[in-house]
């Protein structure tokens, strides 16, 4: 299969273009999640039609460099308004998103069908933009692809501590001498640009996916800013791969498409095994977190009594440990597990006759608890 | 009087056409602990914001030593409130200190070892170095608070804007706070802090802005924070600062 992509012209420069979108769209789509902007891909995307049409019927050119360009201009001012609309009037930021969207798309498809029944044998294809056709990649697209995914890296390094700034703190970014509206500028702009470039292979519906998608699969397994733009990258152009891979070895499969449906199905995975984040992890977690509770209540209830009956390592009998308070422990089966338990840990010892009393160990744990300013109990 | 290092002139903040702070006149002399109380929507919050910058006024302006803020940026040190950043960003506790020296640093340059220890320092006195690498979204929040607090230290400013910094704070952490406050007192410096808590005013600052949309009086507390003078402040609902009174 590996072989067919290296061998196959078309296939070699469709996963070479994938690959270099999920670099370009990861890295950058990163940063629109943590600023929580996940949205402005589905605008930027949406908002660029009505540029492909205009910049088809002004230049009457097909090239994909004078239709992008086109793309670019009008998702650009898209923004501009939106941002003119958010800081001007009481309307919220995703309202002007969500308006500017529908009526940019809502003016693309107008000029789209409008081109459509000009007579000119030229215009078939400009429909693609909507789902994209990654087969219509050419080589002098890949190689724009490329330029501006070193561009992208290269700002995004330059810029290293002015995004993490302005994404985790941009009031202070402002009081420490970075004007946020530049740097806003400067990566709202890149974002635009990430998403045009996706336009032709991914198309404008679902590009936003390949924005949004690598980074929130990202985020759950790392902790780490830099880590994250790097996992994401990798996580938009592995997709990129597979999603070509499969798309072409099944007849009459969309590129674009099968790309966001690996994407996806990658986030999917991440969210829910990811260690830590994941959904079943925090489950596991939970349940082990219960049955620790289970152990550290009975040993509360033993400090209790070594505390009530004059401080010294006094045994008493499972009825009187057992209290009535102690929700999770439900029977003195259970009660003698976690006493067991307890006694592996050295925190709690047995007497004759099946009475139990806490060990010096077991004190030091419950003070440590009580009086000392950490957050973990174990 | 010593001369004031800080000059509010005429004010007014509108947001939506319903102002916020109004025709508001302030001087900030030098090294002392100063308080802005006053009730909820007082604009305590928008009134250090619009000093800054932050919050455009519609008029007035506001000098510091007198120029204009931009000039005198790195003798400006912010702490913003708490819950105003995302605290489940992929960053750690020296990370988020380190950004207090990016002013100093510039566009492009990179934090190196000078900066990274100057942070360090700083986790020092907040009392964090042991949690120095840990993940911000694992902070209890007085520890968040520590690590804003750090992050304005490491800007050695000479006049700080708190806001809020003892909200959601537990009693330890609050000493801890007030200790760093007064030490910065000690060493010159100005502290300006928006503050909840009216029991604690006489016992923590030197000087109080009592603020309702306009400021009802500024001075030094023994001055100042009369009984009359609060319930002037609190005008509608002097009622329930009564009975928070009693209570204490």
């Amino acid at each position: 299969m590996l072989a067919e992509i290296f061998s196959d012209y078309t296939l070699r420069i469709v996963s070479i273009g994938s690959i270099l979108l999920g670099i370009i769209s990861g890295t950058l789509g990163t940063y629109a999640v943590l600023r929580k902007q996940s949205l402005i891909g589905d605008m930027v995307s949406h908002a660029a039609l009505p540029g492909i049409g205009l910049s088809f019927l002004i230049i009457g050119s097909k090239n994909t460099e004078w239709l992008l360009l086109g793309a670019f201009i009008a998702a650009w001012i898209a923004t501009i308004i939106v941002n003119t609309i958010y800081r001007n009037s009481r309307i919220k930021y995703d309202s002007a998103l969500g308006m500017i969207l529908a009526v940019f798309f809502g003016f693309g498809l107008v000029l789209l069908s409008y081109i459509q029944k000009i007579p000119n044998a030229n215009q078939a294809g400009l429909e693609n933009f909507l789902f994209g056709q990654a087969s219509t990649l050419l080589e002098r697209d890949i190689i724009l692809m490329a330029i501006i995914a070193v561009f992208t890296i290269i700002s995004v390094i330059l810029f290293w501590k002015e995004f993490k700034l302005l994404s985790f703190d941009s009031d202070f970014a402002d009081i420490i001498g970075f004007s946020t509206d530049k740097l806003d500028l400067i990566l709202t702009t890149l974002i635009v640009i990430a998403v045009v470039v996706g336009l032709q292979s991914v198309g404008v519906v679902l590009m936003s996916a390949m924005l949004i998608a690598p980074a929130v699969a990202s985020r759950q397994w790392t902790d780490k800013l830099s880590i994250m733009i790097i996992l994401s990258s990798t996580f938009g152009a592995l997709s990129g791969v597979i999603g070509t891979i499969i798309s072409s070895s099944i007849p009459k499969m969309p590129t674009g498409p099968i790309i966001v449906m690996v994407v996806t199905i990658i986030a999917f995975i991440s969210m829910l095994f990811a260690p830590k984040r994941g959904l079943i992890w925090r489950r596991i977690k939970d349940y082990y977190n219960k049955k620790e509770l289970g152990a550290n209540m009975v040993l509360n209830n033993l400090y209790s009594l070594y505390k009530n009956h004059g401080e010294d390592f006094h045994p008493h009998d499972l009825d009187t440990i057992c209290l009535h308070h102690t929700g999770i422990i439900h029977s003195k089966r259970m009660l003698k597990r976690e006493l067991h338990k307890l006694e592996i840990l050295g925190l709690a010892k047995e007497y004759e006759n099946g009475n139990w009393a806490i060990t010096q160990k077991g004190l030091d744990k419950m003070e440590s608890i009580f009086f000392e300013d950490g957050r973990d109990i174990v | 009087m010593e001369d004031y290092i800080v000059k509010v002139n005429d004010m007014t903040v509108v947001y939506h056409k319903k102002p916020v702070l109004w025709d508001v006149d302030l001087k900030i002399p030098p090294g002392l602990l100063m308080a802005i109380v006053g009730p909820n929507g007082a604009g305590k919050s928008t009134l250090i914001k619009a000093m800054l910058g932050l919050v455009k006024p519609t008029t007035g302006k506001t000098t510091f030593w007198g120029d204009s803020y931009e000039k005198q940026r790195k003798k400006i040190g912010y702490v913003p409130q708490r819950g105003s950043v995302d605290w489940d960003f992929p960053t750690d506790v020296l990370d988020v200190v380190t950004m207090g020296t990016y002013g100093e640093l510039g566009w492009i340059k990179r934090p190196g070892k000078r900066e990274r220890d100057l942070a360090i320092k700083a986790i020092e006195k907040v009392d964090m170095l042991s949690f120095m690498d840990r993940q911000i979204s694992q902070l209890s929040g007085g520890q968040q608070q520590r690590v804003f607090l750090a992050r304005a230290l490491v800007q050695d400013a000479d006049i700080y804007f708190m806001d809020e910094p003892f909200q959601g704070v537990d009693a330890k952490t609050e000493r801890a706070i007030i200790s760093l406050l007064e030490e910065l007192k000690n060493r010159g410096k100005t502290v300006v802090v928006v503050h909840h808590d009216l029991q604690t005013v006489p016992e923590y600052f030197d000087w109080v802005v009592l603020l309702n949309r306009v400021i009802i009086e500024t001075g030094p507390i023994d001055k100042v924070f009369t009984e009359e003078n609060l319930k002037r402040t609190y005008r509608s609902s002097h009622e329930n600062l009564y009975r928070k009174r009693d209570v204490m």
